[in-house]
């Protein structure tokens, strides 16, 4: 009794929970047979060389794509193989290795968008966006969070890179999910830019779960609590970055070789 | 823009109002201009007040068409389908009133939009479940299906001669008939002006803002909890709606309607209303409606290859403003309060001499070769520009050829003119900008 209690208990602390989770595009498996626990309010951190499969799995666990077989367990529910905007509506938001805003939007806008479903706002055509308290109220938030309240009337589509990645994260988090991932949120940022970012993701992840993927490994052992290393599909290690930094097999498969 | 409305927290109740015209001056201005136009000298006949009644029909037709189109990036071939059977079911509902239903005629409009609303829910939930070209390709199979059924079923279509229907045999209110245009007129001015402000306000809504959304990036808006979907599902049923209502406003003020209204051609036109506006603006396709309304009537009047030089401004607006004609005058919005400004409006004035030349030297042409090509019967002696030419001759040919090659090159002259004074104010609008502190 006292095991199965300890069982109920870990599960509630996962936030995510991956089963012998695979996929394969054609006859080429591309993840085979990744589980993985991610605890809740940690920042969890996915490396691994090129081609590994990290962006695939980020795309299994939102829902982009669905996996081959295997369970994928959000909060304890089932969301393996479900419409990313349904995963979305259980709590879990991401972002895009290549940036994925709306473009033709302001960036006030792209942020407002981002958190109408969240507040129950859903389909409705009977009010003026402009009159909903607290989605603006939420909006004006983020952009502080995200220091954009300046360029709040700017297109998205014309502000700069480092710009457009802090509006991507700000998309990610402004809906108040409690699993945030973010796909490589530095990659192409100068080491000023980069330290901003990692700045903002410290602070936005307070009190959620981070899940993330990055090649950056001053931003990766910063930032993790935990790191998972991905090699051909497969996680060969998971556990806090001294111990992965020691870790034989995580040297010769992917630190001593990039 | 919001900033100067936020003044005056004492505002009395005069005070509250004045806010309020202010905040709504746009709408306030349309109404006025929409009460006064059928009386303005010029448009005060019947002639021009049956135009403006087709121009309020086709206004709202093309907004209909570019919640779709501009809003959400929804290509539609067959958006006349929704226009149509709205406009079936108008005279339908307007034969019931002939026979004795006890509803006014300027109520008609409503039954349009129900039946627009219906069939766009009906068609809406086949065609939305994709986007972009099998969208596209979607509508206009289920253009031509719709056209093809109205003859097959003629008790409800009519065929060719379509439904008819008596305008004028129906209750009264207030006394009106509505035999004569300028009644019409204002039943559709007041239907077009309810019809836009509410497609604005649904812009304005959660779902309007997500529209834009999925136009911009579908898959954004799928991870921040919305199914495109659904949003292109809710969006083409509005649109069907407000294009049926357009119907109802036809069948009313036809009192007719037949297989055209269904018809490819009328989805075609109302394409090319929204691109000439400009898809880009809210008001861009009300200006695109009244643009080619006006030229469909009164070029038609000029020349019978009134549809030629209309694919040619078609084309001319494609390939150099993009944006249409909307998008061209909201292009001068940063420049309008510079000093160069009127510099700007003068090399504008300079360069319209060789373009208004090289025009003339085109149609001359045109005129020519069509008079030769499609109405030899009607002889070569023609009168061009309260001119005499013989188009047997070399002559008018040479001058016509020399003006559009003189006008071009000339015109195109003038352009690095038009492009520096261009330059000058927005440097000088962009130093304005910076003087009054506004950073990034």
């Amino acid at each position: 009794m006292t095991s199965a209690s300890a069982q109920v208990n870990e599960q509630r602390q996962s936030a995510l929970k991956l089963r012998d989770v695979h996929k394969s595009f054609g006859k080429t498996p591309i993840i085979r047979g990744v589980s993985l626990d991610i605890h809740r309010g940690e920042r969890h951190a996915i490396i691994g060389p090129n081609g590994a499969g990290k962006s695939t799995l980020f795309n299994l666990i939102s829902g982009r794509f669905q996996p081959t077989r295997g369970s994928i367990r959000l909060n304890d529910e089932e969301i393996a193989g479900i419409p990313s905007y349904q995963i979305n509506r259980r709590g879990l938001s991401r972002s895009f290795q290549v940036t994925n805003i709306f473009p033709r939007l302001s960036v006030y806008e792209n942020i407002r968008c981002s958190v109408l479903w969240s507040l129950g706002h859903k389909y409705s055509f009977w009010r003026s966006a402009d009159k909903l308290r607290d989605a603006n109220a939420l909006t004006e938030r983020t952009l502080e969070q995200i220091k954009m309240t300046a360029r709040r009337n700017a297109l998205a589509g014309v502000l700069t890179y480092a710009e457009q990645r802090a509006l991507e994260i700000g998309i990610t988090i402004a809906s108040g999910a409690d699993v945030i991932m973010l796909d490589e949120p530095t990659a192409g940022m100068s080491h000023s830019e980069a330290d901003n970012a990692v700045e903002l993701i410290r602070s936005v992840s307070k009190g959620r779960t981070l899940v993330m993927v990055e090649h950056d490994m001053g931003v990766v052992f910063g930032l993790a609590d935990r790191i998972s290393v991905l090699v051909y599909g497969e996680i060969i290690a998971t556990d806090i970055p001294s111990r992965i930094k020691q870790n034989k097999a995580v040297q010769t498969a992917y630190l001593g070789t990039e | 823009m919001n900033g100067s409305q936020t003044a005056a927290p004492a505002a009395t109740l005069v005070g509250a109002r004045m806010g309020l015209i202010q905040k709504y001056k746009f709408w306030f201005a349309a109404a006025v201009v929409l009460l006064i136009l059928p009386y303005i000298p010029g448009l005060n006949g019947d002639f021009s007040r049956s135009l403006l009644s087709q121009m309020g029909i086709s206004a709202v037709f093309a907004l209909s068409f570019n919640l779709l189109l501009g809003q959400t990036g929804l290509l539609s071939f067959g958006h006349a389908v929704y226009f149509g059977l709205g406009g079936y079911a108008a005279i339908h509902f307007m034969r019931a009133i002939n026979a004795g239903l006890p509803i006014p005629i300027p109520f008609v409009p409503l039954a349009g939009a129900a039946g627009g609303l219906l069939i766009g829910v009906l068609f809406g939930s086949v065609t939305t479940k994709k986007a972009k070209i099998v969208f596209a390709l979607i509508t206009l199979g289920i253009a031509e299906l719709v056209y093809a059924a109205t003859f097959m079923l003629p008790g409800l279509f009519g065929g060719e001669e379509g439904i008819t229907a008596s305008r004028t045999r129906g209750p009264s209110i207030f006394g009106l008939d509505f035999g004569s245009q300028i009644q019409v007129y204002y039943i559709i001015a007041f239907w077009a002006f309810v019809s836009a402000a509410l497609m604005y306000a649904f812009m304005r809504t959660p779902v309007g803002r997500m529209c834009n959304a999925v136009r911009d990036n579908p898959e954004r808006a799928e991870f921040v909890g919305y199914n495109p979907q659904r949003v292109r599902f809710i969006v083409f049923s509005v649109a069907g709606m407000f294009a049926g209502l357009a119907g109802g406003l036809h069948a009313i003020n036809y009192e007719i309607v037949a297989a055209d209204a269904v018809g490819v051609l009328r989805s075609g036109s109302v394409l090319v209303a929204a691109y000439i506006g400009g898809i880009g603006h809210f008001i861009g396709p009300i200006v695109g409606a009244i643009t080619l309304t006006w030229l469909q009537v009164s070029l038609s009047d000029y020349t019978s290859a009134w549809l030629l030089y209309l694919g040619l401004f078609f084309m001319a607006i494609i390939l150099f403003a993009p944006g249409g004609l909307s998008g061209l005058i909201m292009m001068h919005a940063p420049i309008v309060r510079t000093k160069v400004f009127w510099e700007v409006l003068k090399t504008y004035a300079v360069a319209l001499v060789p373009a208004v030349i090289m025009v003339v030297g085109a149609a001359l042409l045109i005129e020519m070769n069509y008079r030769l090509s499609t109405q030899p019967e009607l002889g070569t002696r023609m009168k061009l520009f309260r001119v005499n030419v013989d188009a047997a001759t070399p002559w008018p040919w040479v001058a016509a050829t020399l003006l559009l090659v003189a006008g071009f090159y000339v015109f195109r002259k003038t352009w690095p003119y038009v492009a520096a004074a261009w330059n000058r104010a927005i440097e000088e609008a962009n130093a304005g900008k910076s003087d009054m502190g506004e950073r990034r």
